[in-house]
């Protein structure tokens, strides 16, 4: 089993697809689900602390908006902890703030760079592609080791 | 700022949804209060919202799979059920994140089709492990010293 990070982050059928097939989906849930159950201050409503923007600078430069930084403290473990990925194209609900955009944008640019095994698809438009959609996340995932290499 | 002590520590939750013409959310929610075990289930429009340790919620969401495996959806969440700072019964509306869902659930019926397809396609066969090679045991066993 595998850790694979998922694109949109957010995504149910992606997060299905990655568990159904024996291995981890790493998506926001799991970010935000950390900073939920950790004791702290109260920060509401993501537990987004002014300590995010400060972690984020490890994925982004200074000069970056804070809120592209503050995402990237919650994706940029992830992307770190992640041995695959599979990402899929121009999602028209990922659309967002320009934050979101930017840090969207970042996302992928780490995950492309990351040198871990990437699918890259589109969202099914009929029976077709979707047979199609699934018949490839299932290849890929196949090919993934069973054990984690870490 | 207050201080901020969580609730549910240690626990996962997973929205399961069904997009199914045998099974209605009700039906589901039915058949997963019988064997919730531990689990703590919350019936929702679409489907559940089940909350545990990771262990109980893993088994069972594995066992309400199998009720139909081609048309329930599985994913994380991060707050846990009836959360106010996400629950639409305290902050009015739909609750955001549910664009989201929308969205991909008038996309699940193709994903559906094609795990169909996927579960009809005979999966190939796994590689016979070979016997060990006696030259190399030879090998190996005058090699050894006394």
């Amino acid at each position: 089993m595998v850790k694979v990070f998922i694109y949109p982050a957010t995504s149910l059928i992606l997060s299905d697809m990655v568990a159904r097939f024996g291995h981890e989906p790493l998506g926001s849930a799991i970010g935000i689900r950390e900073r939920i159950q950790t004791p702290g201050f109260e920060s509401p409503p993501l537990q987004i602390t002014p300590e995010e923007p400060k972690k984020g600078l490890k994925w982004a430069a200074v000069e970056v908006p804070s809120g592209v930084r503050g995402r990237m403290a919650v994706y940029g473990p992830l992307i770190e902890a992640a041995e695959a990925a599979i990402i899929v194209r121009n999602p028209d609900f990922a659309f967002g703030c320009m934050g979101c955009a930017r840090t969207n944008e970042l996302v992928l640019f780490h995950l492309r760079n990351r040198g871990f095994p990437v699918l890259e698809l589109d969202y099914p438009t009929s029976d077709d592609e979707g047979a199609a959609f699934v018949a490839a996340i299932r290849e890929f995932l196949e090919g993934l080791p069973k054990e984690a290499s870490q | 700022m207050a201080e901020y002590v969580p609730k549910y520590v240690g626990t996962v939750t997973k929205y399961v949804f069904v997009e199914s013409p045998l099974l209605t959310p009700k039906d589901l929610a039915v058949r997963a209060y019988e064997i919730s075990g531990g689990v703590m289930i919350k019936e929702t429009c679409f489907g559940l919202q089940v909350t545990g340790t990771p262990d109980e919620v893993e088994a069972l969401v594995a066992k309400v799979r199998e009720f139909d495996p081609s048309h329930i959806f599985v994913k994380d969440r991060g707050f846990p059920p009836g959360d106010e700072r996400r629950c639409r019964a305290n902050l009015g509306g739909a609750r955001p994140g549910y664009l989201g869902h929308e969205f991909e659930m008038g996309k699940v019926r193709y994903i559906s089709k094609g795990l169909e397809a996927a579960a009809t396609t005979v999966p190939p066969l796994p590689e016979k492990p070979k016997p060990f090679d006696a030259r190399r045991l030879k090998k190996l066993m005058d090699a050894e010293e006394p």
